[in-house]
């Protein structure tokens, strides 16, 4: 059983116009097992909590804490918090010409693992999980995300999900711009990884079409960069009915 | 197209991107207004003495290779190890007009010295088709001034690849002529895998016949000075070049190529892309892409591209592409050139996985460099080149620092 923390974080980025204060003290415990849906009208700084946990450079903790287990995740570099367990599914996972899928998939399980997987049981590992993912064989002799579309650029998140094996799981906005099909396959793929490794899940979205498929135990509504209300699935099917605009006006009115 | 200018040699008239007709000073000053009107000669009398202020060499360490400028050079036969396939022959033969001349005529005072000197020269002849590559191995010139010349020559109708394999020391001025013979498809790889002294001085001159194509490779790793000039004249309707380089320059190297393409005739086509990365202080490459688009080439398909990595502070690269087209009707033309740093995504992403800071820059680099080398269609080399890449990324510690 693991654990990430979030405790009163303040984030902020360099602008143009100066440093600009995204996130103003987000509390947020999530365990293993867990599906936590973090929802939002756009620019409520759904995306900056998920890659502030990964650790992009872009942005500045000002103050709070982020721990795995006891653990400062702000002390550690990106490569490390990965081999702590984390992972960021990516809203728009960069191409990476000259490197092959296979070579990057061995590259990241062998950095995680501290060891080379076996060849021949790893190479069964991708080709299920590629099968199960609708995923062509071709695939795997492609480069990194160079000519996927959409659809394919979010399969190969999961697929690396599925065969990194992460504690905990960020999704950030992982069913923009999927078609249903595309997001049911994603889903399941999502399920799998919960069900065979005990995942615990940040799922980062703007709709609530995908907790149709990926069942939340928490929801959280974030606005102007704190969570502005927490509650049960319920909240989702809620949001679905009245929007956001409830929040807005309230974030307006302060 | 060319212009009279004023004839006072204090205010001397730049022509279109700084060129100039024969620069080196001789009396008229015309500017140049289109590549392929540039002075020729295959005599080193010809050219005035080298002031490095001339277009071809204004951006060469001309200082560094004064020797190989000058009127004498011993051109005589040096080692070379072949390899060849089936129905490519390689000798060494005797300068005659019929042979010499065929693919095109120095443009500058180094290559003309080269052709002045040379009394034997390489002759490799591709005749039949072969999956077999011919690899020429040419080491051993030792650390005098020498001069070579290399004729290329594919039958009509041939198809073969042929690959120039560099090492060891050299001081070499050097002419390597390319004859593509109608209906011929021929690869053409130049490796230039140096010591660090090294000074290489290369014009190719290719000339590609009727519905022929030739794929032409430069790859420079290794050397104080490369200097690697390919021309490719599409002479003939239906031709076809993909002209493609791929370079690395550490602390203290130039690696420099000037491509030139010529579209002569109609339904002709060009691509050109060259890739480089430039680490450690004093790192230099320099790139410059001329495509010239003549009034006959209509329905000409063309683009050129250079791409550099810069991986450390205290590098310079220099990419200058230059289009002309002379005809309205064509079927594309384009150039694009980028230098730029280390892209940080494509970083942070390996990184995400879990990848190191210092295997993740890796990863990157190779894979950008690895792109033109997974084009030269050779297994064998194309792992000897991926792993000469990977050293010369292990060599650079200032590269994989934290």
């Amino acid at each position: 059983m693991s654990v990430l923390e979030i405790r009163d974080l303040h984030v902020s980025i360099d602008t143009d116009q100066g440093t600009k204060e995204i996130l103003r003290g987000v509390d947020l415990t999530i365990r293993s097992g867990e599906t936590h849906a973090i929802m939002g009208p756009n620019g409520s700084g759904k995306s900056t909590l998920a890659y502030t946990i990964a650790g992009h450079p872009r942005y500045t903790v000002d103050s709070g804490s982020i721990t795995l287990d006891g653990e400062d995740v702000l002390e550690m570099s990106v490569d490390e918090r990965a081999r702590a367990g984390l992972f960021l599914a990516m809203q728009y996972p960069v191409e990476i010409p000259g490197v092959t899928v296979t070579n990057f998939l061995r590259t990241a399980k062998t950095a995680v693992d501290g060891e080379a997987p076996a060849i021949r049981s790893w190479i069964k590992d991708v080709n299920a999980s590629m099968a199960k993912l609708r995923m062509d064989k071709s695939f795997a002799e492609r480069n990194v995300n160079e000519g996927f579309s959409g659809g394919e650029k979010k399969r190969h998140e999961i697929l690396q999900l599925e065969l990194l094996k992460p504690h905990f799981a960020v999704l950030d906005e992982t069913d923009s711009g999927l078609d249903v099909d595309a997001l049911k396959i994603v889903s399941e793929g999502v399920n799998r990884a919960k069900e065979n490794t005990d995942l615990g899940v940040l799922l980062i979205t703007h709709y609530t079409r995908i907790l149709r498929y990926i069942k939340p135990d928490h929801v959280h509504v974030f606005v102007a960069g704190k969570v502005a209300e927490e509650g049960g699935p319920e909240l989702a099917d809620r949001l679905e009915d009245e929007g956001y605009d409830r929040y807005l006006s309230a974030a307006t009115d302060a | 197209m060319s212009t009279q200018a004023p004839e006072s040699p204090t205010a001397l008239p730049e022509g279109q991107h700084g060129l100039r007709r024969h620069s080196d000073g001789a009396g008229a000053f015309v500017p140049v207004q289109t590549r392929s009107e540039r002075f020729r000669s295959t005599s080193v009398g010809d050219f005035d003495e080298v002031t490095g202020r001339e277009a071809v060499w204004k951006l060469s360490p001309v200082d560094r290779f004064r020797d190989l400028l000058a009127e004498t050079l011993d051109g005589g036969p040096t080692p070379i190890d072949v390899v060849s396939a089936p129905g490519t022959t390689v000798a060494w033969v005797d300068r005659t007009e019929a042979r010499t001349g065929r693919a095109g005529t120095p443009e500058d005072r180094a290559a003309a010295a080269a052709w002045t000197n040379t009394e034997q020269v390489l002759a490799i002849t591709v005749d039949g088709e072969s999956d077999e590559n011919t690899t020429v191995r040419r080491h051993g010139f030792g650390s005098a001034p020498r001069a070579a010349h290399v004729v290329v020559e594919a039958l009509p109708h041939s198809r073969g690849t042929v690959i120039l394999d560099h090492s060891g020391t050299a001081r070499l001025t050097e002419n390597v002529e390319v004859v593509v013979g109608e209906g011929a498809h021929v690869t053409v790889v130049t490796v230039q895998d140096w010591d660090d002294d090294a000074v290489h001085l290369s014009s190719h001159f290719a000339r590609v016949g009727r519905d022929a194509t030739l794929k032409h490779v430069v790859v420079s790793l290794g050397g104080g000075v490369v200097r690697v000039n390919p021309s490719t004249h599409l002479a003939e309707q239906g031709s076809g070049v993909d002209a493609l380089g791929v370079y690395f320059a550490d602390a203290g190297q130039h690696l420099e190529q000037q491509v030139y393409v010529h579209h002569d005739a109609p339904n002709s086509r060009s691509r050109v892309s060259y890739k480089g990365a430039l680490q450690g202080t004093g790192a230099r490459t320099v790139w410059i892409g001329d495509v010239l688009i003549g009034r006959d080439a209509t329905a000409t398909d063309s683009y050129e591209q250079n791409r550099n990595l810069v991986l450390t502070d205290g590098t310079r690269a220099d990419s200058i592409p230059n289009l002309e087209i002379e005809t309205g009707d064509i079927a594309g033309a384009g150039h694009a050139s980028a230098t730029g740093r280390f892209d940080d995504e494509q970083l942070f992403y390996l990184q995400a996985r879990g990848i190191p800071e210092d295997q993740a820059r890796r990863l990157v680099v190779l894979g950008f460099l690895i792109e033109i080398v997974q084009q030269i269609g050779d297994s064998a080399l194309e792992a000897r080149l991926e792993e000469a890449i990977e050293a010369e990324l292990r060599g650079g510690s200032a590269a994989t620092a934290p």
